[in-house]
């Protein structure tokens, strides 16, 4: 149940994805986003689905280990395409009681649901294919420029890494929290929604502790080895930006330069 | 036959890339009563074995049979099985929530749907077998307690339920000499006076020297030997090689028969060993 969340999670291999450097596929995911948003035909939709699944292929991720980290949003999803097929009004195509289906609406629901979909694919492929420590240095890199304004560039990759890095544990924790309890009779699978939601209470106690006392143990690790924020700080692996990456960057751009072309003139 | 495992294997994570195999082929079967150490170095799968056994994770291939109870790869409702194995998992103390101890101890028996009044008694008798104050400490928060008395906590609230098959994950890891002593005796006299079948994972081969009837020892997903402790240690060497240890009397007695002293070295206690280096002494003196 809980090994169900695929999100965030690396999985280490060799493909042109995984030697990207970070700061490109960050930059590169961000811009699939944008552009996500600025396309309005099918035809577009197919381009980028189509990309998405070369992205996949290439990868070397299993479809079907994708395919499963889109599990979690099926509900949201569900509930955009009922709402956008029955509120957007137009031509009605089907009709019963005080419910109208209309053509606009069944097409801008699923316009959005593959936005949706495409959204989760390109950023968990992100996420897939890259190492949380190589992601907060891209991340970390990015930042940098905005130093100058007072974003504090280390300390957020700092924390994001640390996030990173404790949502495995503390998957792990809950899991064997809920054997625990489950052995001494606990019922997390079955009974009403409500009853379901109140044997979790017991659960987050001991996970609250454990987090915190982690948090602390966490703390005093990181001084005892001397930790004073970036300052000064080198690291062991530098990040390079190679030919590969500009044009990994460069398709994207040529991608939206496109779409907006298409939107403008076609 | 209390416990029937039969071909059981078990994939953590499968058909995920990080598919991971923890259990090979087990073929195993444990009579009531028994008191059965497992044994093994750290990855060998002792952890994932014992959470079969009361349907925490279920086989990915094979069957296992509690009692009547069968547990195949897609079974569900395992409530009746939890009733009958109790776990106590590895550092239980962790896993304490209640806002006192009388309320996490009776966790487990109010899940049982026990009255009121039967809870209080199970949460009294499980106290005074882990020897905690129930009168003094009943009402205090868990979390004001040390270590050692957390972990009694949490092993009472799993005698609580009041088992016949109590499955301990290295209770005694990390507490002190004294209160393993008590703890490891506690369980031994579950196991004698109601005649509780007890599994327990162990690295402390004295312990598990003392303590069990029989030893399974496991290596890279499977069984490798099952058999008394006498006999299990009587392959020292093997034991050493896949990283395990030996009882300390055994070792001396090891040492000793290196040095050349005509020993036996299958003896368990204190009390075999003193006669047997007794009578080697003799045997030489005389000679």
């Amino acid at each position: 149940m809980l090994s169900d969340i695929t999100i965030g999670q690396f999985i280490p291999g060799n493909s042109i994805l995984h030697r990207l450097d970070p700061r490109s596929k960050i930059l590169a995911a961000i811009l699939f986003m944008i552009l996500l948003f600025i396309v309005k035909n099918f035809w577009a939709y197919g381009i980028l689905a189509l990309f998405s699944l070369i992205l996949i292929v290439i990868s070397g991720v299993p479809v079907k280990y994708v395919l499963k980290g889109l599990r979690p949003i099926i509900t949201i999803l569900a509930f955009t395409m009922v709402i956008h097929f029955f509120l957007t009004p137009g031509r009605v195509i089907w009709e019963f009681w005080v419910f109208k289906i209309t053509w606009e609406g069944l097409v801008r629901g699923f316009f959005m649901s593959t936005r949706l979909i495409l959204l989760v694919t390109v950023t968990s492929m992100l996420t897939l294919t890259t190492s949380p420590m190589s992601l907060t240095d891209g991340i970390e890199l990015l930042l940098k420029p905005f130093q100058k304004i007072g974003i504090p560039a280390h300390e957020l990759a700092m924390m994001m890494s640390i996030a990173l890095r404790f949502i495995p544990t503390l998957l792990e924790e809950t899991e064997r929290i809920m054997k625990a309890q489950q052995a001494r009779g606990a019922d997390f699978e079955t009974g009403s929604l409500l009853k379901r939601a109140k044997s979790l209470v017991p659960l987050l106690v001991p996970l609250f502790v454990g987090a915190f006392r982690r948090a602390d143990e966490l703390a005093i690790a990181m001084e005892a080895r001397c930790y004073r924020g970036g300052t000064g700080r080198t690291r062991m692996k530098k990040l390079e930006w190679q030919l590969i990456d500009t044009l990994a960057i460069s398709l994207v751009i040529t991608l939206m330069g496109l779409s907006i072309f298409e939107r403008i003139f076609l | 036959m209390q416990i029937i495992i039969e071909n059981l294997d078990y994939t953590y994570k499968l058909n995920t890339p990080f598919a991971m195999q923890a259990l090979k082929n087990i073929n195993l079967s444990i009579t009531e009563g028994e008191f059965v150490c497992l044994i093994g170095p750290t990855g060998s799968g002792k952890s994932t074995l014992i959470q079969q056994l009361n349907g925490l994770l279920l086989p990915t291939n094979g069957k296992i049979q509690v009692e009547e109870l069968v547990i195949l790869p897609n079974s569900k409702r395992l409530n009746a099985l939890r009733r009958r194995v109790g776990l106590v998992f590895q550092y239980p103390e962790n896993q304490l929530f209640e806002e006192t101890i009388f309320a996490d101890i009776a966790f487990g028996p109010k899940n049982l749907g026990l009255s009121d009044a039967e809870v209080e008694q199970r949460v009294k008798k499980a106290m005074a077998l882990v020897r905690l104050d129930y009168d003094k400490l009943k009402d205090r928060s868990p979390f004001a307690l040390s270590g050692g008395q957390m972990r009694r906590v949490a092993i009472a609230g799993v005698l609580a339920m009041e088992t016949k098959i109590l499955v301990l994950d290295e209770p005694i890891a990390g507490l002190d000499p004294l209160s393993r002593n008590e703890l490891l005796s506690a369980i031994n006299e579950l196991h004698k006076n109601l005649g509780i079948t007890v599994i327990m994972i162990s690295h402390s081969m004295d312990d598990v020297a003392k303590y069990a009837q029989r030893v399974i020892v496991m290596e890279n997903k499977g069984i490798i030997m099952d058999d008394s402790p006498r006999e299990i240690f009587k392959h020292a060497e093997k034991m050493l090689a896949v990283g395990l240890d030996i009882p300390t009397v055994t070792k001396l007695l090891w040492e000793l028969k290196k040095l050349g002293w005509p020993v036996k070295t299958d003896c368990l206690s204190l009390v075999e060993a003193k006669a047997e280096i007794l009578q080697a002494v003799r045997r030489n003196t005389d000679a």
